[in-house]
């Protein structure tokens, strides 16, 4: 009896730490990838800490460019779908109750259909009113942005109508009839009563937007024409195989994410603590104070320990220079290469030595030399080939005995291959062209 | 009289679908009035209060305002001003910025806003606290700068809804007091609603007793109590003993009724109802429990005989419940002078009251308790 509390407290830290792991694990993971010096994403032989990454996300144009469409139609999608949001959620509160539920459902529809379906039709749809207002089929209406901020509006404008409603129901009609008692037009008691009580309901609707337009795949994928946005540069990349820059990417969103969130936690905890304290509201939204900042406000050290950090490894960043560790681990590994090569051609000395009597065999000879020259080839197995799994993980085993020879090998190639797609992969990723 | 503006409804109907909410509602507010509407939970009060500052419409009849009439105009179109039942203080603006926000709307700069607000702010005796946010006032702040900004519209008419109705008794009545006195400063015409009998009769100039859509009558305070022209007015307002029972004669004024348990009973033809009734109707005679005394008196038809039942004693008074012939239930409150009048359960005793002070009505629906 006296151990079972124990157990389960034992159980309870194993099972928090085993959902925590499946949780984060891969963000921490696909984090300190975007450290390492090799060239596909991986910690395990750890090679050199560098920044590297980072600079060559930041020079890659394709990833840059996705990033600045993407803010495009983040934007807009953003002012549209808040905006019709609202609108929306204010004409339920108006509507003949009768008609409401329909209506509810009507505006709500978007959401249950298919991302896929909405950005087929958006684009047959406008394809259409192109052709019918007789305008020249690069037209405005068939402008990839365009198209991407109107499908993406349609199902996002109705999750931002649902935080409206949310906040709408909690609103007292009550206060809009004493604006107009007072005076007020319509207009006034709109813009200084109901407004302002909807601004946190903005704010939160314009942030949800914002991540499902950034984040949306399957609907821009048929609309995006021309302007490719982040999320299908991403998965161009993948089909021609990944590199560290994507962690990277991907350290510095989440890093976002964190600021962001421990941003928003400080503040509430500030005005929580403020108005357990009796503080008048007021005093809590205006000013900045250290020493009250951090006081009992674990958020705000978090945030403050995180931001040190951040700025710190921006810093270090600007002063370190992992090349000369580079160089002497490169310099290692030449020389770990060259011993292979040589005992390589020591044993084919000794086999041509014996087969001498029943005739050469040069393409046996080609083969086994051609293999460490040619990394990117055969790269980093079909991890998640469901298949392939026990050959993955075998070929791991293998990378790790050849790992000092041929660092480029098996980079992380064909990711989303189904088991047999590697060769198809390997000769697309020869002959592919660019766009 | 001060010169405030005159509120009259002609005609009044409002329904809601087939629901008559009411019916046919006659009322002329002098200007400068304070005006009660009194009556029970959904007699129609705050509906009225609706029509009045424009946020529903009538659907027959004429509201006027200044002898203007004000059918179709909106609510900013009116020279009211309404405290909702609940208030409906701006919950995201300071107090003063609420007080003054009828002038915000108007396009009064910040500066000439302050001003006002905070003269208003000392009117209701809350000079420091302009800066808050109304959640963190008490009940009865948030009362008073309801009131500040309606005051601060300069309405021709303030309209209340039950302004007191959430306060604790204590506030109640010093609200009570200090809306009169406001009122008295301002001059303007106050139309208040409540269905507290004590807060309608002390402040007001006159009031109008409603049931279920119909004003029963329209009255001063004493007259209400006194003279109630229906018996749901002599029931809903104070406490009355009820009797019930034919005409029999009708004298001057006065009439005799043979009640069905305690026989024949004179009283007073209630001067609403004078007119109305004749030898052999049906009647209701109401007497009040300090109508009722003690005597020595020969058999009478000012007297009744009854046993005690059991009786309490409350301070100024000695209430004394009574059972008359066939368990006809009555109560006496006897005031306090001193001497010991707790009488024994089963006593019987000798009861007598002035024909002046029991009011005959016609017979009608009673306010259930
Ligand atoms: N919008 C409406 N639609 C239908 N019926 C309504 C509407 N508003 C009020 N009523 C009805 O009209 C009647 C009078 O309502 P009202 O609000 O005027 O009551 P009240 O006298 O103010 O009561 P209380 O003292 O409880 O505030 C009620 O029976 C109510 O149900
Ligand atoms: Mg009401």
């Amino acid at each position: 009896m006296r151990d079972q509390p124990l157990l389960i407290r034992i159980g309870m830290s194993l099972y928090l730490l085993m959902f925590f792991t499946y949780l984060l694990g891969p963000l921490v993971l696909m984090g300190i990838t975007a450290f390492n010096s090799a060239s596909f994403p991986q910690i395990s032989p750890w090679e050199i800490f560098s920044f590297e990454w980072f600079s060559k996300l930041f020079a890659d144009d394709r990833i840059l460019e996705g990033l600045k469409n993407s803010l495009y139609v983040g934007f807009f999608t953003v002012i549209l779908s808040v905006s019709m949001g609202l609108a929306g959620a204010l004409i339920l509160t108006q509507i003949w109750p009768k008609l409401r539920a329909t209506y509810y459902t009507l505006i709500i529809a978007p959401i249950l259909v298919p991302g896929v379906v909405i950005g087929i039709s958006t684009l047959v749809f406008w394809a259409e009113i192109n052709r019918i207002l007789g305008l020249s089929p690069d037209s405005f209406l068939a402008n990839g942005i365009f198209l991407t901020v109107l499908g993406q509006s349609t199902f996002i404008a109705s999750y931002c109508m649902l935080v409206f409603v949310a906040r709408l129901q909690r609103y007292d009609i009550g206060l809009t009839e004493a604006a107009l008692d007072l005076g007020a037009s319509h207009l006034q008691a709109f813009r200084k009563i109901q407004l302002p009580f909807l601004f946190p309901a903005m704010a939160s609707s314009a942030v949800l937007a914002f991540l499902a337009s950034f984040e949306n795949y399957n609907t821009s994928i048929f609309t995006h024409q021309k302007f490719a946005t982040l999320t299908i540069i991403l998965s161009q990349k993948v089909r021609y195989g990944i590199d560290p820059s994507i962690s990277a990417l991907a350290f510095i969103i989440v890093c976002l994410t964190v600021f962001f969130a421990l941003l928003n936690e400080v503040r509430t905890r500030r005005a929580q603590l403020a108005v357990a304290n009796g503080a008048p509201v007021g005093a809590v939204t205006s000013g900045f104070k250290a020493p009250s900042f951090f006081a009992g406000n674990p958020a705000a050290v978090v945030f403050a320990l995180f931001v040190a950090g951040v700025v710190a490894t921006v810093a270090i960043s600007q002063v370190y220079d992992p090349e000369p560790a580079k160089s002497v681990l490169l310099k290692e590994k030449r020389a770990a290469q060259e011993l292979r090569i040589q005992a390589l051609q020591q044993r084919l000395k000794d086999k041509r030595l014996q087969k001498k009597m029943k005739g050469p065999d040069i393409f046996n000879e080609e083969k086994v030399g051609a293999k460490p020259k040619s990394p990117g080839a055969k790269t980093f197995g079909n991890v998640f080939a469901p298949n392939n799994l026990e050959d993955a993980a075998g070929s791991a085993k293998d990378k790790n005995g050849l790992k000092s020879k041929s660092p480029g090998v098996n980079t992380f190639g064909n990711v989303f291959a189904p088991t047999n797609l590697e060769d198809a992969a390997g000769s697309k990723k020869k002959d592919a062209p660019k766009e | 009289m001060s010169s405030g503006v005159s509120v009259d409804l002609q005609d009044m109907w409002i329904k809601f679908g087939d629901f008559v909410a009411v019916r046919e509602a006659n009322v002329n507010i002098k200007g400068g009035d304070f005006f009660s509407f009194l009556g029970p939970s959904g007699c129609g009060k705050t509906t009225i209060l609706r029509a009045v500052s424009g946020f529903l419409e009538p659907s027959d009849g004429n509201i006027l305002i200044g002898g203007e009439n004000m059918i179709g105009k909106g609510p900013n179109e009116r020279p009211t001003a309404l405290i909702f039942q609940n208030l409906a203080l701006f919950p995201l603006m300071k107090v003063w910025e609420n007080i003054a926000f009828s002038m915000e709307v108007r396009g009064a700069s910040a500066g000439e806003r302050r001003k006002r607000a905070d003269e208003l702010l000392d009117m209701i005796a809350l000079s420091d606290q302009g800066d808050k946010l109304p959640s963190e006032l008490s009940g009865g702040q948030k009362q008073r700068v309801a009131i500040a900004r309606a005051l601060c519209a300069e309405p021709d008419v303030l309209l209340l809804d039950e302004p007191l109705s959430a306060l604790d008794l204590k506030l109640r009545q010093h609200m009570r007091t200090e809306l009169r006195e406001i009122q008295k400063r301002v001059g303007i015409t106050f139309i208040y609603i409540t269905h507290d009998q004590g807060e309608a009769l002390t402040m007001s100039d006159s009031v109008a007793v409603m049931k279920a859509g119909i004003i029963d009558q329209i009255a001063d305070g004493k007259s209400i109590y006194d003279d109630p022209s229906t018996a749901f007015v002599a029931s809903f307002v104070g406490e009355n003993n009820c009797f019930r029972g034919k005409i029999s004669k009708i004298i001057d004024g006065q009439a005799v009724i043979d009640s069905n348990r305690t026989g024949a009973l004179r009283g007073r033809i209630a001067t609403g109802a004078q007119g109305k009734l004749s030898v052999g109707d049906d009647a209701m005679m109401f007497i009040r429990p300090e109508g009722l005394s003690l005597t020595d008196k020969e058999a009478s038809d000012t007297r009744i005989m009854a046993e005690v039942h059991h009786s309490e004693f409350e301070g100024q008074s000695y209430n004394v419940f009574l059972e008359g012939t066939e368990g006809k239930e009555m109560k006496m409150a006897l005031t306090n002078r001193g001497e010991a009048q707790l009488f024994d359960a089963g006593s019987n005793l000798k009861i007598s009251f002035d024909a002046n002070q029991a009011v005959i009505v016609p017979v009608g629906e009673l306010a259930s308790e």
